[in-house]
């Protein structure tokens, strides 16, 4: 074995014994007097083989896993004849036909070097960007096509362009890193693996419009990406990347990160920027939009940690280049994530088009149970479930509206066949109820409506018309809601019921729209 | 493993002071406060008004929306269990119901003991590798079946 060996340090490798197997390799490499080199990476998406460890040889990385503590004594000894042995990492067939844009570098370098960062072209975006100026740079945002990935798909560089034209006072660039969404971990993976591509993607993001300051809003069930992102910063700023005249340009842009607080409403937009502010993360009515009047009344882009990620490689490759992936109006790539119960979890960066049966049986390997798939909830808690019927819909915007449903922020969550969508359905009541800011009518009480009507449904307390009445709320919570909790509520709910009508002791036929 | 101190109005005011010049300070002193205290207890809520000259109303509000912040400090080890959708798909409802039998409590109990803290939590990010927990501030867990579930409420309770 060499003297080099990658092993990751994000969550989802520790929380499945990275630390140990790393203790362990120090340890018996002391024992056998090894000068072993270990760098602590991100994660390169592929959990099911974490701890995955990958040694450096000249073919490239070699990969092992999953590896246990137990294993380090024999994989020391038998090296690449080792039956966890991978072979070359990125020959892994569940990597290669990736299309790693946002993700290229997690899983890669050193997430704490900001030297690793520029020697993986890094920075190459930023320098783009101050070549070009501040307008150009809007317009290649605009001609990627880029969506944002925070769930709700809206153009980005539109989102800037109003920004910019604002006239010139402090603005602020905010980033939206309250992953909340149950089957999604990829702003996660990002801030861990690939800390400063984040924060290249939010001083590019300054400097096209004018702002001098950005704040990244963590939830504050992910420590590990706080630690990860202070880390960062202090480098960036070290380095001469943050703070006055960044890469000794005429440009001032600095960061910081703030803490979450439990709370999943703070996900949406506007919550968060009360949140920010230091009050109940309660959401705004809109318009005034948050790129007029935003962060303290300033104007504000707020964007998803992956829309930001994504801007660097956009710049520095081009918009054009981005736009080229992709299908309709879903340009450029996905970092799809596969998680519940399913054999390969992970991320799976590609461009959009694939279908969602490919995605669950092929890359993701059906159920890690072994029994059937049954129904994937696709978008988080507030997306639709889909049966095995509609898993050909492609993996765009637009198709997953067509079906009554929604990409989200990519996450995949797949159940076997011992799930019961009545249950499932009345849990997306019930987590609306628990999380509703609280602000409007049909989110608050309309939620609390619906866990009750559920019940009722499924003891049989007048059947038939409760299924009306709930098919109604339903819709009131859609159209009434002033943000997508309430007003996307019912996608999981409608889904489950149009989909499952036998789980509610309901008969299998689409049901009729209360007049 | 945490270790928190009594309450004390005038190091709690110390903490106000070293957060309250910053934009939006409410949110950064209420977790320091929970840092060094394991709680906001309503005592501080006048302190944090009268700093940054907002009502106690304002602030009130503010501590009871989040549900990261508690009323009193916690059990010595804080176990949070994920029972989001991707957890549930993966056997965690099984497990928590196990988890609240061997310690004797229900989500957002403490066991007689002081030792642990159940709650619930609604997803860490650890969703390809469900079930998943947290123990205390950092200590990640996936994967989780009886087996390693029993391990974990065993290290919970040491």
């Amino acid at each position: 074995m060499s003297e080099r060996m990658y092993i990751s340090r994000d969550s989802g490798a520790l929380c499945v014994g990275a630390e140990d197997v790393t203790n362990a390799f120090r340890k018996a490499a002391e024992k056998r007097n090894l000068g072993l080199e270990i760098v602590r990476t991100g994660s390169r998406g592929l959990y099911w083989l974490e701890p995955l460890v990958e040694v450096e040889t000249p073919r490239g990385r070699v990969g092992y896993g999953p590896v246990g503590a137990g294993d380090v004594e024999s994989l020391l000894d038998q090296g690449e004849k080792h039956p966890l042995c991978l072979g070359l990492v990125e020959e892994i067939p569940w990597l290669k036909k990736q299309t790693r844009l946002t993700f290229a570098r997690c899983g890669i370098v050193d997430p704490r070097s900001l030297d690793d960062y520029k020697r993986h072209k890094g920075y190459a975006g930023l320098t783009k960007a101050l070549q070009v100026g501040p307008e150009a740079t809007v317009e290649e945002v605009i001609n990627s096509g880029l969506r944002g990935r925070g769930g709700a798909g809206f153009p980005t560089g539109i989102k800037w362009r109003t920004v910019a034209q604002t006239p010139p006072q402090q603005k602020y660039i905010v980033c939206n890193a309250d992953e909340g969404d149950s089957g999604t971990f990829a702003d996660r993976m990002i801030m861990e693996g690939d800390p400063f591509v984040l924060i290249e993607g939010m001083t590019i993001a300054g400097i096209a419009v004018g702002a001098t300051y950005g704040y990244i809003y963590i939830r504050s069930e992910y420590p590990h990406s706080i630690e990860a992102m202070e880390i960062a910063i202090s480098k960036a700023r070290e380095g001469g990347m943050l703070g006055r005249g960044i890469a000794g340009s005429k440009y001032d842009f600095d960061m910081e990160v703030r803490a979450g607080a439990g709370a999943y409403v703070c996900g949406e937009e506007t919550s968060l920027l009360e949140s920010l502010e230091g009050k109940r993360g309660e959401v705004r009515a809109k318009p005034p939009l948050p790129a007029h009047i935003g962060l303290f009344a300033k104007p504000t882009v707020i964007n998803n940690v992956l829309s930001l990620a994504t801007v660097p490689i956009i710049m520095s490759d081009g918009g054009a280049y981005y736009r080229d992936f992709g299908m309709g109006k879903s340009r450029g790539t996905m970092p799809i994530q596969l998680a519940g119960n399913i054999k390969h979890g992970g991320l799976y960066e590609t461009a959009f088009g694939i279908t969602l049966g490919e995605l669950v049986d092929d890359i993701g390997g059906g159920t890690r149970s072994g029994r059937p798939v049954r129904a994937v909830q696709v978008g988080g808690p507030l997306g639709a479930y889909f049966p095995r019927e509609l898993f050909d819909t492609p993996f765009d915007y637009e198709a997953f509206t067509a079906r009554d449903g929604l990409i989200g922020h990519g996450g995949i969550v797949v159940f076997d066949d011992t799930v019961d969508m009545a249950k499932q359905a009345r849990f997306a009541m019930e987590f609306c109820a628990i999380e509703s800011c609280g602000k409007c009518t049909p989110c608050r009480i309309g939620s609390a409506r619906g866990v009750e009507l559920v019940d009722k449904i499924v003891n049989g307390e007048n059947r038939a018309e409760n299924l009306i009445v709930l098919e109604d709320l339903c819709n009131t919570m859609k159209f009434g809601s002033l943000c997508a909790l309430g007003g996307f509520t019912p996608y999981p709910v409608m889904s489950a019921l149009n989909h499952f009508p036998e789980d509610f002791g309901a008969e299998r036929k689409r049901l009729v729209a209360a007049e | 493993m945490p270790h928190y101190e009594p309450w004390n109005a005038e190091r709690a005011s110390q903490i106000i002071a070293q957060h309250r010049h910053q934009e939006g300070a409410t949110l950064p002193i209420l977790h320091a406060l929970q840092e060094t205290f394991g709680c906001v207890p309503e005592a501080a809520v006048p302190l944090i008004a009268e700093a940054l000259n907002l009502s106690r109303a304002e602030i009130h509000g503010t501590v009871t929306f989040y549900h990261d912040f508690r009323e009193e400090p916690p059990g010595r080890r804080v176990l949070k269990l994920c029972r989001a959708e991707s957890c549930q798909a993966a056997g965690g409802d099984a497990l928590a119901a196990r988890a609240e039998e061997k310690l004797g409590v229900e989500m957002g109990g403490t066991t007689a003991d002081r030792r642990v803290t159940l709650e619930a939590v609604y997803c860490l990010g650890l969703c390809h590798s469900s079930p998943a927990a947290l123990l205390d501030h950092d200590k990640v867990y996936g994967m989780l079946d009886e087996r390693k579930l029993d391990a974990l409420l065993k290290e919970a309770q040491a």
